[in-house]
């Protein structure tokens, strides 16, 4: 069983605070949904915790399995278990996706060990046939070109061939049609029963029927405002933010 | 005589690489270590007529070439540096401090058994003898200023090619190779080809039959081990009607505090239907001043191709050339050049279209990293009187970090409008963005940004023949992961 706890955490960007001391904490096997206005900071929690450089965590810390990962490398912190699906992942030109990874696998394994690589493509092909992934993408550079769903599907399929313990998934159902919307929930249903911990932002209540949340937080101006089960996701889209608004102001 | 310098040890790790990729191909890698040396034959230090004549004298050679190495001389005094257009840095090279030659003796051994201990551990240790033995159809291994070994399968021996030094071609087959030698590149072509012209040694003359197409590469490796040394190899290469030819050169040299020079003139002749693919790789230490001059005539159909990935360095300036004298004839420069910290790659290309029908290519990639400068310099001629001439030069800068510095400057003098031009020229940045992207995926910052240059060079890289394009890529990689600080 492992752990992604993260404790009162405060980030800026320069002198700008962004997220003001947010605590949550994710086990393996558990769906955590984040949702909230544009802006008040989903993504720069995220980027943060895997270790962005312009972002500085000015208080707070990050465990994983109880040790921080502050200290740590983007790459360090990668190869422990965590993994970010990009809200708008870059695109590296003249890179093939099954080089990039094969090199991400490898970066993976241990001194001197040696990659198989027909092991490697038998496993890339069978994840891209359950993502419903054209083969003919191994060839392509890694989002160069892709439209906006064919990139997140991208950040799917490096997910599943890199197996990480966490995933924070920033807005991976925004651009997806209907049929990729079910095909890349039943990608991550299939991790999770093997004990992948997920952080989910979303916009959108259609993602989570498909994957259905232990539990729902509510994030405004950089705090978890109102956490709930998923029945806070139906209401929210039923009332929108102004009601968590409301509530807060009452509060 | 047998103490190894090793100023760096690169050798250990990168011997657990080669043995852990069985595609190793070449390995110019582990180029940082030198041995201390008695030379028989030395030139002592700085230019003057004493040192030609010595030069001269030393390999017994007709009085024309005599004649021909005074002459330079000459030119070399009379010539300005050309700082007026290129930079500064030229300034810096002492002529009156470098060696001009050096050598522990005269003939190049056929078989590794007979090379002096040191010079052969030397190229065991760059792995020449291996890949001769995998794929190559003959080897010239020069050390300093001569070459230790050298030899040509007998397959193709048997065929007619010659492969042989200066020295030794000059002598022995004046017939074919005197009526092309500095005809390609007169002597005053500029400052550094008068140099070479003066003190040239080594390189490799090569003639190809008529209608014989050699089948596998032919290598020379351009060693230097000496501090203060000048490496001044000659290279002219003849492919006969229909002669077809690969030929690959590498080159390294330990890294000194002291600045040394290769300066190297290579002229290339392709006749009737001939073709000559000719390909560099490499990778000098920082402290070198490489003045390269680089150029070939094709005639009526010929093909020439210059192949040209400078890494590493103080100063590079080559911009290899095609003179396309008869119709029809093809040239291209495919050049890829990465200026790390405290380089400068000024590298380019000329066309010279001189006949109907004849097509140029250029593609030129640069990738500057840190406090690296990138120049490129082309000139595209094609005169009013032509027709159906074409040429397409594409230049693609790639930066990595804001310090970089990246300038083109192409001079493309196209009249006439039976002929066709297409220039295109790009800037790029690996952004940080990238960077943390292919972090996130496990990979170190070295190893991402070695990921971006092999990316942005790839579709060059992949048409080289595979070792090639693997060593290219070893030696990035070992650049990239350096440059992280
Ligand atoms: N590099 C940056 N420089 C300056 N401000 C930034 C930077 N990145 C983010 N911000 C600001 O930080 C705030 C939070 O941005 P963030 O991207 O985390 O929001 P979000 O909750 O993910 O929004 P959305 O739902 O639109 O994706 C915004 O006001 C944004 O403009
Ligand atoms: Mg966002």
């Amino acid at each position: 069983m492992s752990s992604l706890e993260i404790k009162d955490l405060h980030v800026s960007i320069g002198e700008k605070q962004i997220v003001k001391g947010l605590t949550l904490t994710v086990r393996s096997g558990e769906v955590h949904a984040i949702m909230g206005p544009n802006g008040t900071g989903k993504s720069t929690l995220a980027k943060a915790v895997a270790g962005h450089p312009s972002f500085t965590i000015t208080s707070g810390d990050v465990l994983l399995d109880g040790r921080s990962i502050l200290a740590m490398q983007p790459d360090e912190r990668a190869r422990a278990g965590l993994f970010l699906a990009f809200q708008y992942p870059s695109e590296i030109p003249g890179v093939s996706i099954a080089n990039f990874l094969r090199a991400a696998v490898q970066a993976r394994m241990g001194e001197g060990e040696e990659l198989d690589a027909t092991g490697y493509y038998k496993r890339l092909y069978s994840k891209m046939d359950l993502l419903k992934i054209d083969r003919k993408f191994t060839s392509r550079a890694i989002n160069d070109g892709f439209s906006g769903g064919e990139k997140k599907r991208c950040e799917i399929l490096q997910m599943a061939m890199l197996e990480p313990k966490f995933a924070l998934m920033d807005e991976t159902d925004s651009g997806l049609d209907i049929d990729a919307l079910r095909i890349v929930a039943d990608g991550v249903n299939a991790l999770r029963s093997t004990n992948l911990g997920v952080l989910m932002i979303t916009h959108y209540q259609r993602l989570l029927g498909y994957i259905v949340p232990d539990h729902v937080h509510v994030m405004w101006d950089g705090r978890i405002v109102k956490s709930g089960d998923k029945s806070l996701a139906l209401e929210l889209e039923a009332k929108g933010y102004d009601w968590v608004k409301k509530e807060l102001v009452r509060a | 005589m047998s103490d190894v310098t090793e100023t760096e040890s690169l050798a250990a790790p990168l011997a657990d690489e080669a043995a852990a990729n069985p595609v190793s191909g070449i390995d110019q890698t582990a180029g940082n270590f030198s041995y201390k040396m008695d030379y028989e034959f030395d030139a002592g230090t700085g230019l003057s007529e004493k040192t030609v004549r010595y030069i001269s004298s030393v390999k017994k050679e007709a009085p024309w070439i005599l004649e021909f190495r005074l002459n330079a001389l000459k030119q070399f005094l009379a010539k300005p540096m050309p700082t007026h257009w290129a930079t500064k840095d030229l300034e810096n090279i002492n002529f009156d401090k470098i060696r001009y030659y050096l050598a522990s003796g005269q003939k190049p051994k056929r078989t590794w058994d007979e090379v002096p201990d040191d010079i052969k551990k030397t190229f065991e240790r760059l792995g020449i003898p291996e890949q001769e033995r995998k794929f190559l159809a003959g080897v010239e291994a020069q050390f300093d200023s001569e070459a230790a070994y050298s030899n040509i399968k007998d397959v193709v021996a048997k065929q007619g090619v010659i492969f042989a030094n200066s020295t030794e071609a000059l002598r022995e087959h004046p017939e074919i190779f005197r009526k092309y030698f500095g005809k390609v590149i007169p002597t005053g072509d500029n400052k550094f080809s008068a140099l070479n012209s003066a003190v040239f040694s080594g390189g490799s003359f090569i003639y190809v039959p008529k209608g014989v197409k050699v089948a596998h590469p032919l290598q020379a490796y351009f060693r230097i081990n000496a501090e203060n040394f000048g490496q001044f190899e000659r290279t002219l290469i003849i492919c006969d009607e229909g002669a077809e030819l690969t030929y690959m050169e590498g080159c390294t040299a330990p890294k000194f505090s002291t600045s040394t020079l290769h300066s190297a003139v290579v002229e290339l002749v392709a006749l009737k239907g001939a073709k000559i693919q000719y390909i560099t790789v490499q990778n000098w230490a920082n402290n070198v001043f490489n003045l390269v001059t680089k150029r070939g005539v094709a005639h009526e159909e010929a093909e020439i191709k210059w192949i040209d990935c400078n890494i590493g360095s103080r100063l590079t300036m080559k911009y290899p050339g095609v003179v396309l004298k008869g119709r029809k004839a093809r040239g291209e420069v495919i050049s890829i050049a990465l200026a790390n910290d405290g380089q400068h790659q000024d590298t380019g290309a000329k066309m010279i279209h001189a006949a109907d029908e004849t097509t140029s290519n250029i593609v030129a990639k640069s990738i500057s990293v840190g406090q690296g400068r990138s120049t490129y310099r082309g000139v595209v001629h094609i005169p009013k009187h032509l027709k159906g001439c074409k040429n397409n030069t594409e230049c693609d800068a790639l930066l990595i970090n804001t310090n970089s510095r990246t300038d083109t400057y192409p001079a493309i003098t196209v009249r006439g409008d039976a002929n066709s031009v297409q220039h295109e020229a790009s800037v790029s940045k690996v952004s940080e963005e990238q960077i943390f992207y292919m972090q996130q995926r496990g990979l170190t910052e070295g190893q991402a940004m070695s990921l971006s240059v092999n990316g942005f060079v790839n579709d060059l890289a992949s048409q080289f023949p595979m070792e090639y394009s693997v060593e290219l890529k070893r030696l990035i990689d070992l650049e990239m992961e350096g440059s992280v600080g």
